[in-house]
């Protein structure tokens, strides 16, 4: 048996009256890239925003149910959300560095919560990871908004794992960028796998099928299908799931 | 030919505001002159004495420059910090049911003319310092700066929560998703963001403080001087021309002029700070 | 003991404590200004307790406060509003029309866009010297209700102008298109349905213009707005005064009688301007309702 890094429980969220997400049970099994897809409106970026709490700063959001991270259970009373943010990290839809340099992006988390190390090695430790070091470490001091759009993703991804977290989220990250960023990003994401978990929300079936080792099909607020990408591609076992790979929805 | 016809009257409409800077201009620029016919521009700048009532005269304006600064400042370090305060709880903190009781109370707050806040600063204010500070004098320039402040933080809270409501929400998550508190979130991702709006709005009020008049001709006293101690009754430039005016000079006297040239350094003051404040506004509202 | 757990010290106990301390900070500084209004309001009003009678609105001021009346100044406060709004609302109106709909975007365009912003800006007792020296000396008005009242038309100008402005600018462009489609000329698209609809947001800006008007002091002060008038102004080019010179008069006196009387004035001058500021509101919130449901 896999061991897991996420346990998905009976997760429930409504906004106001309207129930977006209606009892999800789920795996997230450790060092695999895990892919939601399904179309949009269909709660896969609430999914993603429960497992890290995230979801805790949308006002009128109602969450119900368990999500375990290392054996506890995060929405148990008496979890900080933002101990688990800290542990959990995540990357937007579109690039969102802060208004400062490039340095000051990634060291923003270490600075916070009390980095213990040298902060410019993990900075630039942080940017290889992301493969962005190269590109940027003439202009460390420069403001983050003189970057493209591919290269401030990676730098948001970089800011990400500057914490280390033990698992990564990425909300659509490549909806923004164009095809040869969006290359770069999925390379980035394969290696990083041996170091963390990766959930990623994706619209793109084929990029779920480029870099997933799991796929969830969501629809409706359901958790449709989950396996192994290889299987569901090729032999999906749900006749909505088989309309939706072939793009005949959604 | 009718369309033409009023065309040509709404753009003289528009064009009015442009004759109303020209008049101010010119109407302050004449006696100016006049008035530095008969006192060089080195004394107006350097003399340390503002006595055209009295002889001998002295026109140094320093001393009506000082009390006007040491009322800015101290309206300054009221408003600039409640204010920005107000404004982080606004837009970050309270929930939406809550501001919308706040924000129009604020707005009455901002609308309540400076002749009120002047009883106020006169009435209630100043005999709580003199019984704090018994050597303060009736007429002092802390009692004015404080209610200034006071009428100064509305202006601020709002013009600085509109900066950091065009923040985008998405720095907000970033931020969140890193493990920030809401206090880290709001200070160190959004107040930096917002920086130059709130700067902006520190200047206009520097400006609306230099040019209020009703709060310390009553509060601040008549005696220019030069000096920082904000017990002390001082005197404003605009308190000056407040004085004058009532006074009822005759006109062509030097004490008359002297009103134009203080005004003139009044509006030259308030005139650029204004230009520089709504520069600044102008380029952030670009930014995002 | 994770690698994560070895390297951060994230003393997330203090930073809590930090945060709800500072929440606290903030949440007093936005009721501050709350609490004030509260405290000048209750202290007006106790000092005006006692002086507020209909003796009060209908007598002229004396040299016994308890003679002494606004009447004067109530009905010059009134005369000069209305000059000030027969002034200020047409060009106003006409300044934000052609600003809006007719003006293409140029260099001098965006001169007079910033110079009106500036002119809002020009501190009340400029305009007032600027009354002083145009109307009252070279126009040979002198200190009268003419005088007073055009000075304030100009200082409110700028804010009539910007609210317009505002008001028009909130109209749907579809409904521009439509007319036009319908043969309307420029002036018939802004007459018949530009103006109308920006109508209920012109009269929230003009009347916020004018409760403005009616507070401000200092402009009056060089025109020489009289506080002691043994007559009522007959024509516009009689003397007068008005409620917030009245004030400043009385407050500016040692007497505590004269405080007293000087509370009790403000206390009309505060009802008249909230009852106009409620007024704007309402207008608002209605005409707003009506715009979001397009």
């Amino acid at each position: 048996m896999m061991e897991r890094a996420l346990s998905i429980r009976n997760l429930k969220v409504s906004y106001k009256d309207r129930e977006v997400l209606k009892g999800i049970d789920l795996d997230i099994y450790k060092n695999k890239i895990t892919a939601i897809i399904g179309p949009s409106g269909c709660g896969k970026s609430t999914l993603l925003r429960c497992m890290n709490r995230m979801i805790d700063i949308v006002e009128g959001a109602k969450v119900s149910g368990e999500v375990f991270f290392g054996g506890e259970n995060i929405y148990a009373p008496g979890v900080d959300p933002v101990k688990i943010r800290f542990k959990i990290g995540m990357v937007f839809q579109k690039p969102n560095p802060f208004p400062k340099s490039i340095f000051e992006n990634v060291a923003f988390g270490l600075k916070i919560n009390g980095y213990t190390g040298d902060i410019p090695q993990m900075v630039e430790k942080s940017l290889r990871w992301a493969g962005l070091w190269e590109e940027v470490k003439d202009r460390l001091k420069d403001d983050a908004y003189v970057l493209s759009g591919g290269q401030q993703q990676r730098l948001c991804i970089a800011r990400a794992l500057a914490l280390e977290p033990e698992v990564l989220l990425l909300d659509e990250p490549c909806s923004a960028l164009d095809p040869v960023s969006t290359l770069r990003i999925e390379e980035l994401l394969l290696n990083l796998k041996e170091r963390l978990t990766i959930v990623i929300v994706t619209h793109n079936i084929q990029q779920a099928a480029r870099i997933a080792d799991y796929t969830a099909f969501l629809l409706d607020g359901n958790l449709v299908e989950f396996g192994e990408t290889s299987s569901m591609f090729t032999v999906p076992k749900d006749k909505r799931t088989e309309d939706f790979i072939t793009g005949r929805f959604g | 030919m009718r369309e033409k016809f009023i065309q040509i009257l709404l753009a003289s409409a528009a064009s009015a505001s442009v004759i109303i800077m020209i008049g101010i201009v010119f109407s302050l620029l004449g006696e100016t002159a006049g008035f530095f016919k008969e006192v060089t521009i080195k004394e107006f700048l350097t003399e340390t004495r503002w006595t055209p009532l009295f002889t001998p005269a002295h026109y140094g304006i320093l001393p009506l420059v000082c009390g006007t600064a040491l009322v800015t400042l101290i309206a300054v370090m009221v408003a600039a910090p409640v204010g920005l305060a107000s404004a982080l709880y606004l837009s970050e903190y309270a929930p939406d049911s809550l501001r919308r009781v706040v924000k129009p109370v604020l707005e009455i707050l901002a609308g309540i003319p400076s002749i009120v806040y002047g009883y106020f600063a006169l009435t209630f204010v100043t005999p709580i310092i003199r019984s704090v500070f018994p050597e303060a004098n009736v007429f002092n320039a802390l009692s004015a700066g404080i209610v200034m402040g006071i009428m100064l933080i509305p202006m601020v809270s709002s013009l600085s929560e509109d900066a950091m409501m065009s923040v985008p929400n998405s720095l907000r998550e970033a931020a969140y998703a890193l493990g920030a508190t809401k206090l880290e979130v709001s200070c160190k991702v959004v107040l930096p963001a917002a920086t130059s709006g709130i700067v902006a709005s520190f200047i206009l009020a520097i400006s609306r403080a230099i040019g209020e008049t009703m709060i310390v001709a009553l509060a601040a006293g008549s005696t220019p001087k030069l000096t920082f101690n904000p017990l002390e009754s001082i005197q404003t430039m605009t308190a000056f021309i407040v004085q004058v005016l009532l006074g009822d000079a005759p006109f062509g006297s030097i004490e008359y002029k002297s009103v134009y040239a203080v005004a003139s350094v009044l509006f030259a003051m308030t005139l650029s700070l204004n230009i520089v404040g709504t520069l600044i506004v102008r380029r952030y509202r670009e930014v995002y | 003991m994770s690698a994560q757990e070895v390297k951060f010290r994230p003393h997330l106990e203090r930073r809590k404590c930090i945060d709800a301390a500072l929440k606290f900070v903030f949440a007093g500084s936005a009721f501050f200004g709350v609490t004030v209004l509260f405290v000048l309001l209750f202290r007006i009003i106790s000092d005006s307790l006692g002086w507020l009678d209909l003796q009060f609105l209908t007598s002229f001021p004396s040299r016994f406060p308890e003679k002494a009346g606004i009447f004067p100044a109530l009905l010059g406060t009134i005369y000069v509003i209305l000059i000030t709004a027969a002034f200020s609302i047409p060009i106003g109106i006409a300044a934000a029309i052609f600003l809006e709909e007719y003006a293409k975007k140029s260099k001098l365009v965006s001169f007079i866009q910033l110079n009106i912003y500036n002119l809002a800006g020009v501190p009340s007792i400029v305009y007032g010297i600027l009354g002083l020296t145009v109307f009252v000396r070279w126009m040979q008005l002198g200190r009268s209700l003419l005088a007073g009242g055009l000075t304030m038309g100009i200082l409110v100008l700028p804010v009539v102008i910007v609210s317009a402005q505002e008001a028009i600018r909130a109209v749907p462009d579809s409904w521009r298109e439509a007319a036009y489609a319908l043969g309307a000329t420029k002036w018939q698209t802004v007459r018949y349905v530009v103006l109308p609809s920006a109508l209920p947001g012109i009269m929230t800006g003009v009347i916020l213009a004018l409760s403005r008007a009616i507070g401000e002091t200092a402009p009056l002060i060089p025109i020489g707005a009289l506080t002691f008038i043994r007559t009522l102004p007959k024509s516009p080019f009689d003397s007068f005064t008005v409620l917030p010179i009245q004030i400043y008069n009385w407050t500016s006196r040692p007497q505590e009688d004269f405080r007293a009387i000087a509370a009790a004035a403000i206390v009309v001058l505060l009802f008249v301007l909230l009852s106009m500021n409620f007024i704007a509101i309402m207008i608002r919130n209605k005409y707003q309702r009506r715009i979001k449901e397009v």
